[in-house]
């Protein structure tokens, strides 16, 4: 439904994206991660026609960007960063105003905008102006307006900025329904975000594209580690010692002794079953084990690696 | 036509959700009443000169006031950027808010018809030249609201809109006075002339509905509304 090939756009001398290649397809939920600036919202300012490329091809539901993007326009819904809305109209208004230009049929607005204020939690707030809403709200606004012509592309740019935690997973479910039989496109600089809710991930940074897959695939390109945290209650000298006798240890590193409990992280290949493993020797020792907590190496890794070459 | 009319409710609607209509309408029949009654009791006349004569002046503060925000507002809080990825033609949202801006303008104008009917009533004043007094206004009125809408594409800020509307007016204005277009070259003459903004209104005050007058200003009006969008597309020019 979106292919893009070799985008590009400057700003001036900055490239703000730079040949940007994909594709995505309906029934995805396309994750766009990179860190702040990397061209994430001029790459979906262009697919929505808001912007231009300046070089490259890009063509959205079978049209071209450049040639056919009133078309392209009717089967999108664009949230864009910060959901900017008009403070002075109310929420009614303001989603009748939206069926108006999105050239609903009259007999089937009411409808939409019942469905939208359902999907979307806005029940409480139709009586209020929009400059009375919260940010939360705002945000839920914002979303349900990308809804109302029930698009077959939905593209958000930072859905969930401003939100908290519980507002955070409510939008998440809702991209992740509607990603069921749709394509969704956001972006987002938060890890746990994806991993959370996406299909596949597109990392992007200063403008290229350094890594597109799914989570899993994503997660397993990274070395392959795990990292096991156990905290003992027992003499340090002995516990180095032991640690050092381990074969599958491939590394640890003392974190901190606080009350005569030690502190480390261990690092193991992954599947070497390090947790259990060292459980056994902390119980052979008769030491105590106040803490065990093992960490996969997640996407963080992942990103922090692809974005910080520079 | 249905996306220029859904624009322009919008937009006239919210001009009567924030307090800009109500302060414009009230300042426009306050002056307007001033300048009227001004001459009623000092002069004992009943005649709409005085009002119709100083119109290009107060035009000039006013309208830019009404235009200012069609656009630098959207750009300022990115509403814009919700408003160009709706399926409509950039023409069409130029359009829908330069009549939105026009709808205000009218309703202005014909509340003051309540002094027409005070001068109708309690003198003899020549219909002819009151009607097209009414037209010539609108028509003015118009140019400057394409101005003022041309100014507002160009920057997100209000008060630089404003005063971008207000020197654009101004400049077009006094090219057409008297004291600007005696002392111009000779050849600038004919061009000033038929350029300047009020020179037509005049010719249209003294109750002669000239063919050139109205196409002057439709032009007028058409010019800058072109350039709006072009102004407006530039955000995607490559």
């Amino acid at each position: 439904m979106i292919e893009v090939r070799e985008l590009t756009k400057s700003y001036g001398p900055t490239v703000a994206v730079n040949k940007v290649s994909f594709e995505a397809h309906a029934g995805e939920v396309l994750g766009f991660l990179g860190p702040n600036g990397a061209g994430k919202t001029t790459t979906m300012r262009i697919l929505t026609c808001y912007l231009s490329a300046d070089a490259g091809s890009a063509t959205v539901a079978g049209y071209d960007i450049f040639e056919d993007s009133v078309e392209i326009r009717k089967r999108i819904g664009y949230l864009p960063e910060s959901a900017p809305l008009y403070t002075d109209m109310g929420v009614i208004e303001y989603l009748n105003f939206m069926t108006q230009v999105r050239h609903i049929p009259k007999s089937e607005r009411k409808e939409r905008i019942r469905a939208v204020i359902d999907t979307c939690g806005l029940e409480d707030v139709i009586q209020k102006d929009i400059g009375e809403l919260s940010k939360g709200y705002r945000q839920r606004l914002g979303l349900a307006q990308s809804l109302i012509h029930d698009p077959p592309i939905l593209i958000l740019d930072e859905p969930t900025s401003g939100l908290d935690p519980s507002q955070i997973i409510e939008i998440r479910n809702l991209i992740r329904d509607i990603g069921q039989e749709k394509l969704v496109l956001f972006s987002t600089h938060i890890l746990s975000e994806v991993s959370a809710t996406c299909s596949r991930i597109l990392i992007i940074n200063n403008g290229e594209i350094v890594a597109n897959g799914t989570p899993e695939e994503l997660a397993s390109q990274a070395e392959g580690e795990e990292i096991v945290h156990i905290a003992i209650r027992g003499s340090q000298e002995a516990i180095e010692a032991a640690l050092n006798e381990l074969e599958f240890v491939s590394q640890w590193t003392h974190v901190e002794t606080t009350d005569g409990i030690v502190v480390y992280q261990v690092n193991a290949p992954q599947d070497s079953n390090a947790a259990e493993a060292l459980f056994h020797v902390v119980v052979k020792n008769g030491w105590s084990l106040t803490e065990l907590r093992q960490e996969s190496v997640d996407l963080e890794d992942v990103f922090l690696n692809l974005t910080d070459k520079e | 036509m249905t996306n220029i009319t859904a624009i322009l409710k919008k937009e006239f609607r919210s001009y009567f959700n924030s307090p800009i209509a109500y302060i414009f309408i009230t300042f426009f029949l306050g002056i307007s009443s001033w300048l009227f009654f001004r001459g009623f009791f000092i002069q004992n006349q009943a005649e709409m000169r005085g009002f119709f004569g100083l119109m290009p002046w107060i035009f000039l503060f006013f309208i830019p006031a009404v235009t200012m925000k069609l656009w630098a507002e959207e750009k300022k809080i990115g509403t814009i950027e919700i408003l160009m990825t709706l399926p409509i033609r950039d023409y069409e949202v130029v359009l829908g808010k330069f009549l939105a801006s026009f709808a205000l303008l009218a309703v202005s104008v014909l509340l003051s018809l309540v002094l027409t009917c005070s001068v109708v009533y309690l003198g003899d004043p020549d219909g002819g030249t009151l009607v097209a007094g009414y037209i010539g206004l609108l028509l003015m009125g118009g140019a400057y609201l394409a101005i003022g809408l041309f100014a507002s594409t160009l920057t997100e800020n209000q008060i630089i809109a404003f005063i971008l509307g207000i020197s654009t007016c101004f400049v077009l204005l006094i090219i057409g006075e008297d004291f600007v277009l005696f002392n111009a070259p000779n050849w600038l003459f004919p061009i000033f002339s038929y350029l300047g903004l009020g020179a037509h209104y005049s010719s249209i005050l003294r109750g002669v509905l000239d063919s050139r007058d109205i196409i002057y200003y439709l032009s007028m009006i058409g010019f800058f509304l072109y350039l709006s969008t072009l102004a407006v597309e530039s955000r995607k020019w490559r």
